[in-house]
């Protein structure tokens, strides 16, 4: 790892200001990406702004109509939050899957966002959910935030506060996840919202993208078999050691289906 | 560089350091504590696995600063007046290790797990080490191991 001058900020306008002093500056919130990439030299960062450790953005509200997620809460506190698996069930059960249970006591939901790795579960649930993207600067629907492999809608130096969920009526989260890893190879988010019915799918493309075929099979019937003999296509997805696009083409259609059950 | 403090396995330490070093380089060259293991050092095996404030957490994915006033529990600080913990003492008993080399993350993931789940089902223990991997065992006895202690433990 290349050495760097290490921060720890009190607050988000702390961080903000630290930031801003450098143009090469880092975040760092749970370090589970951040760490292991530094470790390969993958980057070199000048300044890390550590801020795990503000008390601004860390907790869990859950009102009638949505959950709202600190951006430096832990995944373990999100899968173990008897308030969110009441309200959305198949977020909780999609935190409690990320990566490990060591993983889980570090990882944080924004880290995860702004890291937006093409495999990551928590864009599926922001995605499919219809989330909002709270930052110190504005709020991003979630439809816009995601902009392709590793890419946000955030500025290089904005920060992640929070990220509003509304309660779906009903929802549901599969994943076949990558043996070694815990990366999904594919993971489906299928919600019944006021806003109408959104599946999002994570792991097989560059970025989490929205399967709008099965968006419309499923907003006349929302049943497993509303899927049947809907295909998606190939075209675009991920290739590499771990399955071929046609592999994930299919994975997409059993993981939305095992999905709209699990929502039932 | 800076000073980090923090308390490991129930003494205060503090020590000048690069902001670089990871947590389980301060353990093992600053401290000397090498019992906690770095297996890939990529976030993967679990060998590292410490707890901090209870938690278990791959030392070798933090930083040292970062850990600046928490409390840290190694391998070195589960067995009290020279008695074992019983984790520890179930993996002895139920040969819950072959090389040894995964053990100590092994057994600290099975202690903040078995504080999680005080009564596990053999798929609760299965799924809550797969941060944790072992290239001897086959798994087979570690799980009886932890099954063993969390009766121990509920005493």
């Amino acid at each position: 790892m290349y050495n760097f001058t290490y921060h720890r900020a009190s607050s988000v306008s702390d961080a903000a200001k630290l930031l801003g002093q450098d143009a090469e500056s880092k975040i760092l919130a749970g370090g589970q990406t951040l760490l292991p990439t530094l470790k390969q030299r993958l980057a070199q960062p000048s300044h890390v702004v550590d801020i795990g450790g503000i008390g601004e953005l860390q907790g869990i509200k859950v009102s009638a109509d949505k959950v709202v997620i600190g951006a430096g809460t832990r995944h373990a506190a999100v899968a173990m939050s008897a308030e969110v698996a009441r309200a959305i069930p198949a977020l909780a059960k999609l935190a409690g899957g990320i990566g490990d249970p060591q993983v889980r006591n570090m990882g944080t939901i924004g880290g995860s966002l702004a890291n937006n790795d093409p495999a990551a579960d928590y864009p599926a649930a922001v995605l499919g959910l219809g989330a909002t993207v709270h930052t110190n600067k504005r709020a991003i629907a979630a439809d816009d935030f995601f902009k392709g492999m590793f890419e946000t809608a955030l500025d290089d130096q904005e920060i992640i506060t929070s990220v509003e969920f509304p309660v779906p009526q009903k929802a549901g989260y599969m994943k076949f996840p990558n043996p070694a890893s815990r990366y999904a190879m594919v993971g489906v988010m299928v919600a019944q919202t006021k806003a109408g019915v959104r599946v999002a799918v994570t792991g097989a493309g560059p970025s989490v993208f929205r399967w709008q075929d099965a968006e419309k099979a499923l907003a006349s019937k929302f049943a497993a078999a509303a899927l049947d003999g809907l295909a998606a296509k190939a075209d675009g997805l991920n290739s590499d050691m771990h399955g071929s696009a046609e592999y994930r083409a299919h994975l997409i259609g059993v993981m939305a289906r095992r999905a709209v059950a699990e929502a039932g | 560089m800076p000073t980090v403090s923090m308390t490991v396995n129930g003494k205060s330490v503090s020590r000048d350091i690069e902001d670089r070093t990871l947590l389980v380089e301060f353990l093992r060259d600053h401290l000397g504590l090498t019992g906690t293991h770095v297996g890939c050092d990529t976030s993967q095996c679990g060998a590292c696995v410490v707890h901090i404030d209870g938690k278990s957490v791959k030392s070798c994915t933090m930083l040292a600063v970062q850990a600046e006033g928490v409390t840290v529990t190694t391998i070195e600080g589960l067995a009290t007046d020279g008695k074992l913990h019983p984790m520890q003492e179930a993996f002895r008993e139920h040969h819950g290790l072959q090389c040894g080399f995964c053990t100590p993350g092994m057994v600290m993931s099975a202690v903040d797990l078995v504080k999680r789940h005080p009564n596990p089902s053999e798929e609760t223990i299965r799924h809550g080490l797969e941060g944790n991997i072992c290239r001897c065992t086959g798994y087979h006895n570690i799980v009886r191991a932890v099954q063993a202690a969390a009766t121990n433990m509920r005493g």
